[in-house]
C-alpha cells in the first residue's frame, strides 16, 4: 500500500493523509448530529417551558429521543472518533494501521446512525434514549444502535493498532505523549462501554423480534453499563482535551507525568462502577450493593477529576510563567489569551465541569439525596453541566483548532468565534442552575405537562417552579444561540471559507 | 518541561511537587470521608431506599391488588377505588400505562408495608409534595415500610417515561388523622 503523508506547517507534525480524511469526515457528521440535536433541543425547551408548551405530546417524546441520541451518541462519538485518530496516528507521526477498516467503522457507524435517524423520525423508536424494555420500539432501532457500536468498535480497534504499529516502526522516541496516554484510557473504557452495548442490544433485538424474554431490571444494570460508561468516555476524552488545548492555547507543561497519568488509570479502574448510581432507588439491588459500587469503590474516580482539576491550570500557569509572565501571583492568568476560543473554552470547560457537573453529580450518587432527585429535573440539571458545559464545549474550543489545522482553512468570523465560548458556556451555566433548582420541586423529567391537565387528580407546584422554568428557557435560549453560532461558524469556514496561507484550495 | 502532546524521553516517574502532593493527600482523606458517609448515612439515616424486595410475576402481583381492593374498598374517587386497610397491613399499589390503582387511605403514624410494582413497563413513583422517589421495575416487588408522619392529600406522579399517556399518570394517597373510615369514601 502507498502511504501518502503532509507535513503540518504550524505543529510539524507529520499526518498521513488517510488519518486526515477519516477525521474530516467524522467531525462532518459530527456536526451534522449536532444540529439535529440542537434544532430538537429548541423544539423539547419551548415545550418544558410551560409558558410556551409547544409541542404536542407525541412530538414531544420524539423530539426529546431524537435530542438524546443526537447528542449523546452520534455527536459526541464521531467526535471522538476523529480525537482517536488525531491521538494515536497524528501525535505519534504513525500511518493508520488500516484504513480500510477505518472506513469500514465509519461506514457502520453512519449505517447504524441513519437507521435509528429514520426510525426515530418516523416515529417507530418513539422509547426515549435509554429505551427501557419492554418499552418497545422497531426492531430496526435496535439493529441501529448494533451496527453504530460495532462500527465504533472497529475504529477503537483501530486506535489500539495504530498505537502497535507505531511502537514497532518507531516513530516517536519515549512514552507516548500524555494525550495519548488519556484517549488510551478513553479507548479502553470505550471498549468497556461498547461490551455492554451488545451484551443488552444484540438480547433486545431479539426480544424485540419476538426470540427471547427480557428482564427489566437485568436490562437497567446492563444498560447503564453503557449508558454511564459512555459518559465516562466523554470525561477521559475531555480531559486528554483539557491537556491538549492547554498546550495549543498557552504551551501548558504537564507538571507531573506520573500524577497525570495514575490519575488517567484510576479512570479505567473504578469509573465503570459509576453506572450504580442510577439503580439506587431500583428494587433489583440490595443496599450493600448500592453503596459499595456508588461510592465507586472508595470515590477513587472522583479523585482522579480532583487530580486534573488541579494538575491542567497548575500546567498553564507554570506554562505561562516560562514564557516570562512572571509579575505577581497573577499576571499568568491576567494576561492569558482569552479572545481566544480555543483557551476560554478550556477554562470555562473545566469551570463548568468541576463546581457545576462535579459536585452535584457526586452528591446525586448517594443513597438518601438520590431518593429526593432520582428521575426530577435534578438529573438532566446535572448532566448537561458535565457532558454540555463540559465535554461539549470541550470539544468546540479543539474545533477552532481542527479547522486551521486539519480543515487548512481560516476561522470565519473570528470576532464571533472570540464571543461565542462565552455565549454558550453562560447560556449553559443558567440553564443547568434553573434546571437543577426546578427540579428540587419534584418536577419530573421527560414529562410533557406538569400542569396534569386531564389527569384525575389535581396537581399544582409551588409558583416558583414557573418562574424558574422561564429562566431554563431563558438560558437554554442563550447556549442555543452560542450552538447556532458555533454551527454557522465551522460549516461556513469548513466549506466556505479561505484556506490557510501556502494552501491551495 | 513538555506538553501533553510531546513524547517524554526516558524515565517520566518523578517524585512530583510538594503542591501537588499535598493537593492529592487533601483530595483522597476528602474521599475517604464522603465514602465513610454512605454507610453512615445508611445506619443512621432515617430515610432509606431499601425495603423487602422479590421478583413477582406481574399477574401474580394484580391478583394480590384486586384481592387487597376487595378488602379493603370504601369507596371511589377519580374512576379509581380507594381503599383504607387497617394499621400494620401490606399496601399494594400497582402502576400500569397510565394510571395507579388504587387510591390509598392511610393513617398517620401507624406503619404499612408499601408494595409497589408494574404490571407492563417501567414507571417512576414520585411522592408530590415530599419529592421522594422510587424506580417501580415490571417483575419486581418493592416493599417498603413506610410511616406516614402528617396528616394530607398526597400525589404520585409517574417520572419514568412509560408511554404516550406517561403525563396524565397521577395517583393519590390520602392520609388521616385517628383510625382510617370503614365505609363512605370521598
Amino acid at each position: 500500500m502507498n502511504w501518502d503523508f503532509r507535513t503540518c506547517p504550524y505543529t510539524g507534525l507529520k499526518v498521513d493523509k488517510n488519518a486526515d480524511a477519516l477525521m474530516k469526515v467524522n467531525a462532518v457528521v459530527a456536526t451534522v448530529a449536532l444540529l439535529i440535536g440542537g434544532l430538537s433541543a429548541i423544539g423539547v425547551l419551548l415545550t418544558r417551558w410551560q409558558a410556551i408548551h409547544l409541542f404536542d405530546a407525541a412530538w414531544f417524546y420524539r423530539l426529546l429521543t431524537i435530542h438524546g441520541m443526537n447528542m449523546l451518541i452520534f455527536f459526541i462519538l464521531f467526535f471522538e472518533m476523529a480525537i482517536l485518530y488525531f491521538a494515536s496516528a497524528v501525535l505519534l507521526n504513525s500511518r493508520v494501521a488500516a484504513p480500510k477498516a477505518g472506513w469500514v467503522g465509519f461506514g457502520l457507524m453512519l449505517l447504524g446512525t441513519i437507521l435509528i435517524e429514520w426510525m426515530m423520525f418516523a416515529g417507530r423508536a418513539d422509547v426515549l434514549f435509554t429505551s427501557y424494555v419492554p418499552l418497545r420500539a422497531d426492531p430496526n432501532f435496535y439493529l441501529g444502535v448494533i451496527f453504530f457500536a460495532v462500527g465504533a468498535l472497529t475504529v477503537v480497534i483501530q486506535f489500539f493498532a495504530t498505537l502497535v504499529i507505531a511502537k514497532r516502526e518507531k516513530t516517536y522516541e519515549g512514552s507516548v505523549p500524555l494525550v495519548t496516554f488519556g484517549a488510551a484510557t478513553a479507548a479502553i473504557i470505550a471498549v468497556i462501554t461498547l461490551g455492554h452495548g451488545a451484551a443488552v442490544y444484540i438480547p433486545t433485538y431479539l426480544w424485540s423480534l419476538g426470540l427471547m424474554e427480557m428482564d427489566a431490571q437485568i436490562y437497567r444494570l446492563v444498560w447503564w453499563g453503557l449508558g454511564h460508561s459512555s459518559q465516562q468516555i466523554n470525561v477521559a476524552a475531555m480531559v486528554s482535551v483539557w491537556y491538549l488545548l492547554g498546550a495549543f492555547t498557552v504551551g501548558a507543561v504537564v507538571i507531573n507525568e506520573k500524577i497525570s497519568r495514575t490519575a488517567f488509570v484510576l479512570y479505567v479502574l473504578f469509573i465503570s462502577m459509576a453506572s450504580a448510581h442510577h439503580l439506587l432507588v431500583d428494587p433489583g439491588m440490595g443496599p450493600a450493593w448500592k453503596v459499595w459500587n456508588t461510592s465507586y469503590a472508595m470515590y477513587l474516580a472522583v479523585l482522579a477529576s480532583m487530580i486534573h482539576g488541579f494538575t491542567v491550570p497548575a500546567g498553564i500557569e507554570v506554562g505561562q510563567r516560562l514564557r516570562g509572565m512572571t509579575k505577581g501571583t497573577f499576571e499568568w492568568f491576567r494576561r492569558a489569551p482569552w479572545g481566544d476560543p480555543g483557551f476560554s473554552s478550556l477554562i470555562l470547560s473545566i469551570i463548568i465541569f468541576g463546581f457545576l457537573g462535579g459536585i452535584t453529580g457526586v452528591t446525586f450518587g448517594t443513597e438518601q439525596i438520590n431518593i429526593i432527585a432520582h428521575n426530577t429535573l435534578r438529573i438532566p440539571g446535572h448532566f448537561h453541566a458535565t457532558v454540555v458545559g463540559g465535554t461539549a464545549l470541550a470539544f468546540m474550543g479543539l474545533t477552532y483548532y481542527v479547522i486551521p489545522l486539519v480543515f487548512r482553512k481560516k476561522v470565519a468570523f473570528f470576532p464571533l468565534a472570540k464571543m461565542q465560548p462565552y455565549i454558550f458556556a453562560i447560556g449553559m451555566t443558567i440553564f443547568s442552575i434553573a434546571m437543577t433548582f426546578v427540579g428540587t420541586f419534584g418536577v419530573p423529567r421527560r414529562h410533557w405537562d406538569i400542569t396534569f391537565a386531564n389527569s384525575p387528580f389535581d396537581l399544582q407546584f409551588a409558583p416558583a417552579v414557573d418562574l424558574l422554568l422561564g429562566v431554563m428557557g431563558i438560558g437554554g435560549l442563550i447556549a442555543a444561540l452560542g450552538g447556532g453560532i458555533y454551527i454557522l461558524i465551522t460549516v461556513w469556514s469548513v466549506f466556505l471559507g479561505t484556506p490557510m496561507e501556502g494552501e491551495s484550495a | 518541561m513538555h506538553t501533553g502532546l510531546e513524547s517524554p524521553k526516558g524515565i517520566w516517574w518523578k517524585p512530583a511537587h510538594k503542591a501537588e502532593k499535598l493537593w492529592v493527600i487533601i483530595a483522597f482523606v476528602w474521599c475517604m470521608v464522603l465514602f465513610a458517609m454512605m454507610p453512615l448515612w445508611h445506619v443512621r439515616g432515617a430515610q432509606n431506599p431499601s425495603g423487602i424486595r422479590a421478583k413477582v410475576d406481574p399477574e401474580a402481583f394484580l391478583a394480590r391488588t384486586q384481592e387487597f381492593i376487595r378488602t379493603y374498598q370504601v369507596g371511589t374517587d377519580g374512576g379509581l377505588p380507594v381503599v383504607a386497610p387497617p394499621p400494620g397491613s401490606h399496601v399494594y399499589m400497582m402502576a400500569m400505562q397510565f394510571s395507579w390503582t388504587p387510591v390509598l387511605r392511610l393513617q398517620a403514624g401507624a406503619e404499612y408495608t408499601l408494595h409497589l410494582s408494574a404490571l407492563d413497563v417501567n414507571h417512576g413513583f414520585s411522592l408530590f409534595p415530599m419529592n421522594i422517589n422510587f424506580q417501580i421495575v415490571p417483575g419486581y416487588d418493592y416493599g417498603l415500610t413506610v410511616t406516614p408522619t402528617e396528616a394530607g392529600e398526597f400525589k404520585v406522579i409517574c417520572n419514568e417515561f412509560c408511554g404516550i399517556g406517561h403525563h396524565l399518570m397521577l395517583g393519590k394517597i390520602e392520609v388521616v388523622d385517628g383510625p382510617v373510615t370503614q365505609g363512605g369514601g370521598s
